[in-house]
């Protein structure tokens, strides 16, 4: 660990998700080992192959007041929801607007809005849309609303990486924070892409399960018949914080965001390469940066988003770049994957683990495939051992992007 | 079909209410939209399109910087 650089604390979390409306909520429901996967309702079901998906479980128009609702998208209602929560549970930290940043990143943006805006466009014409179609369907609006509620001036970025978007914005704002460029800085990701045709994109591509007969058994990582992955929505928000601020405020810290790792496969657009080279060097440089070693990791909050082709690249790639014997676990398995808000709210599950010292269980996971030795948790929850121990969040996007972000008690 | 000020005032003032939270029992036809209700130019092109769905009046934009309060928007849709 460099003496000479400054340490990243985290000082709350906030979360909207298909199993809650905030962290508490979702936490419990994951414990439990309960699904958010539902049938989907709405009359363009008919016209696309996957009947369900994991749908919030608090809408977040009912939850913010209706004049600012309708002005945002729901991937912005959402990072507002769980950003405002995170700052709250940090204690609504003083600081300096220009030492404050927000690094908050969704992979598809504003998508429903696009497409409704056209919509209207179409039908009525350009006078009849809102003057706020731009900043609703930017993928930059997510990070520019929180920016706006919180007066943050020292920086308000969006990094896009597909699904590793929200792990990539807590990295950068790591390292926002290690430059000297802020103190403070809310970090995550947000989604909301439950639209027909992102469902069509997706079965398009065949990465989709289309398990319609039994939607909650459909997100099954690592399970010998699982058949693609289950769309999810909601956001994942932490505040990043330098030691010496949280410590000078008497802030209580729950984890240490210890390290960053980044790769790029440089294979193919959307398939995994089967070696996990690219996998291995991002978990290889995450360790190395957070100055723990792979038997100082004993849990893994893993991509595992349940698609044929990549469970089993990553957690063989685990056992090479880090060992066997961490708990590794996807809670993909009960919220479904949130594309770019997926790497938010796991390393919320991620910090959270630490704190509680127990690993929520991957639901649906029968019988494991083949060529798998890490410990995977099923069948129930797991504790994690007391003393300094350290944590990992993996997330990968289509585009061969690769981040893994290390989480430590100490 | 006609459309009584009155009724024109309560279709402005729940448009008004769901665009800016303001109550719509402040929206009255004195009441200047920048000055007393603080409606930025934005929301009144919101306003102005909400109108548009509601009362099947187009209200272009170089009318719209005209409308200053409550009553001239009352004015425009009864005209």
């Amino acid at each position: 660990m460099s003496a000479n650089r400054a340490r990243v604390v985290v000082t709350g979390f906030g979360a909207t998700t298909p199993l809650g409306g905030d962290v508490t909520s979702t936490w419990s429901a994951l414990l439990a080992g309960q699904s958010g996967v539902r049938s989907i309702t709405e009359d363009w079901v008919d016209s696309v192959p996957v009947k369900f998906a994991g749908v919030a479980a608090v809408d977040p128009s009912e939850v913010l007041p209706r004049p600012e609702a309708r002005r945002l998208d729901r991937s912005e209602q959402f990072a507002l929801v769980a950003a405002r929560e995170a700052w709250q549970h940090a204690g609504a930290p003083q600081v300096a607007p220009e030492r404050l940043g927000v690094v908050v990143s969704s992979g598809i943006g504003g998508i429903t809005t696009t497409l409704s805006a056209y919509d209207t466009f179409k039908e009525k014409g350009w006078n009849r849309l809102s003057p706020f179609t731009v900043p609703m369907l930017m993928p930059n609006g997510p990070a520019a609303w929180i920016g706006l509620d919180l007066g943050a001036q020292a920086g308000v970025h969006a990094t896009v990486s597909a699904c590793a978007s929200g792990a990539e914005a807590i990295g950068y704002a790591m390292e926002m924070i290690r430059s000297g460029r802020a103190d403070v800085v809310v970090a995550g990701g947000t989604e909301a892409a439950i639209h027909p045709l992102n469902i069509a994109a997706f079965a398009a591509a065949r990465a989709m399960s289309t398990r319609n007969d039994d939607p909650q058994g459909a997100s099954r990582p690592w399970d010998r018949d699982r058949d693609g992955f289950v769309l999810g929505e909601g956001a994942g928000i932490v505040v990043l914080e330098s030691e010496e601020h949280a410590k000078a405020r008497g802030a209580r810290v729950y984890a240490y965001a210890a390290g960053v790792g980044y790769s790029a496969d440089s294979h193919h657009i959307t398939q995994p390469e089967p070696e996990g080279r690219g996998i291995i060097m991002a978990m290889t440089q995450a360790l190395t940066d957070a100055g723990v070693t792979g038997q100082d990791v004993k849990h893994i909050n893993a991509h595992g988003t349940s698609t044929p082709a990549g469970d089993v690249i990553e957690v063989q790639a685990v056992a090479k770049a880090i060992g066997t014997h961490p708990l590794v676990t996807s809670t993909k398995s009960m919220t479904g994957h949130l594309l770019g808000g997926a790497g938010g709210i796991e390393s919320v599950f991620t910090i959270k683990a630490l704190e509680d010292r127990v690993v929520p269980a991957t639901i649906n996971l029968a019988n494991p495939d083949d060529g798998i030795e890490v410990d995977l948790v099923h069948g129930g929850s797991r504790k994690l051992p007391d003393g300094d121990i350290a944590a990992v969040n993996n997330s990968f996007g289509f585009g061969g992007h690769n981040v893994t972000v290390v989480f430590t008690t100490h | 079909m006609a459309v009584s000020e009155q009724e024109i005032l309560e279709g402005l003032g729940k448009i008004v209410n769901e665009i800016t939270g303001i109550p719509a029992s402040e929206v009255t036809p004195e009441k200047s939209f920048v000055d007393d209700l603080d409606i930025d130019s934005l929301s009144m092109v919101e306003i102005a399109v909400a109108a548009q769905d509601e009362f099947g009046v187009e209200i272009p934009d170089d009318q719209l910087k005209n409308l200053k309060t409550v009553k001239d928007v009352l004015n425009f849709i009864q005209a």
